[in-house]
């Protein structure tokens, strides 16, 4: 299924935690692949063409063929290239469950964590509250494990890492602290940065978040 | 990892088209099972005990072990049943393929599915027309194929089927006839229920479900 001569293309846009997930699993199987940034607000032909459905990024076409919507291609990734750093433990439970809190995160973390920069009085005052208490159930979920896959990075590290490079904006937007609220969290996020190349060369900087983050306040009209 | 004795149990509500997913495929793998109903309006124990940070159903407790979300839990299930009847095609490509489809119901379908019975006016008629437009998408994924799956009936196919038994509620409600925007979907969906006896023994007759509104 991985060929000598595998091309592989990625469509993506550098802030996207969800073109980060897949950019990390890349490297983790160090898999060589072409990357293109897109212009949201100009799709390229292919992109529209490869995910007529959503239209969104991130994408992956490996060998012409396209993969569309992060879990799907980080688990895609995962079985093509299974001989190396596999990302899913093999057990089908330790599986279900993983694939269970990446749900939990793309259901609830991504919207409410939107909602703390886009949102103002009280719906942002409520939106603030979920963001902490989901962050908490996370933290719950690490428990004393170096990682989410326990002693090994895995396909839940991949899932919730990326939204590590936009805590900083959640944090000056949702006027909080997540240090405070989660030091677990932060310390496995540090733990990740540090221990991993795939994510200390994937994740973008903080302040570089937090810029779109102000850039992108402004194009929506939405006060300071 | 399925041993001789396991012990399973499935949390659920009879008209769930998500809960139908799972009873689908424990049927196609012939796999003894405890059905519980639950009653939504007072939640048993068991259920916010094994799935407290969603508190809905299905849930499947394998060996006194939950797991939650329909496509997950077919998944699993497909995993360790693995020597019967295969759900999900074994070539990757394939696999991603019908994850995305499954997703884009989740996603699209569902929710203007739920605004047909649930709104009015000018949010009715934009749920319509979103709906048919997801139908008509699905029906193009189906093409000329007897199921999703090609052939065989697989895991695309039990993801969607489910929605079949609301049909009678979606088109009183949002008043279309689905056989009109997608008849090769309407004939996909009989011929499910004709070649699966775990469809035809798994789906509640439409007009039990569009008899839920008219309580």
């Amino acid at each position: 299924m991985a060929k000598q001569e595998d091309e592989v293309i990625l469509l993506d846009f550098w802030a996207s935690m969800f073109g980060m997930r897949v950019r990390i699993a890349l490297a983790e199987k160090g898999i060589p692949y072409e990357y293109r940034e897109e212009d949201l607000k100009n799709k390229s032909q292919l992109l529209l063409e490869s995910n007529p459905v959503h239209k969104k990024i991130p994408v992956l076409i490996h060998n012409g063929k396209p993969v569309s919507e992060s879990s799907i291609i980080v688990e895609y990734i995962d079985e093509v290239w299974k001989d190396k750093a596999p990302l899913f433990p093999s057990d089908p439970y330790a599986k279900a469950h993983a694939r269970f809190w990446a749900d939990f995160i793309d259901k609830k973390l991504y919207q409410i964590g939107r909602n703390l920069y886009t949102t103002k009085g009280e719906e942002h005052e409520a939106a603030r509250e979920e963001f902490i208490s989901c962050l908490k159930l996370i933290e719950g979920e690490l428990g004393d494990k170096p990682y989410f896959g326990g002693e090994s990075f895995g396909y839940l590290d991949v899932s919730l890492i990326p939204f590590y490079s936009w805590f900083q904006a959640y944090e000056t937007y949702g006027n909080m602290i997540i240090e405070h609220e989660c030091p677990k969290l932060i310390a496995w996020a540090k733990r990740c940065i540090q221990n991993k190349e795939s994510v200390s060369k994937t994740l973008p900087d903080l302040e570089k978040i937090l810029a779109f983050v102000q850039h992108l306040r402004k194009r929506f009209g939405i006060d300071e």
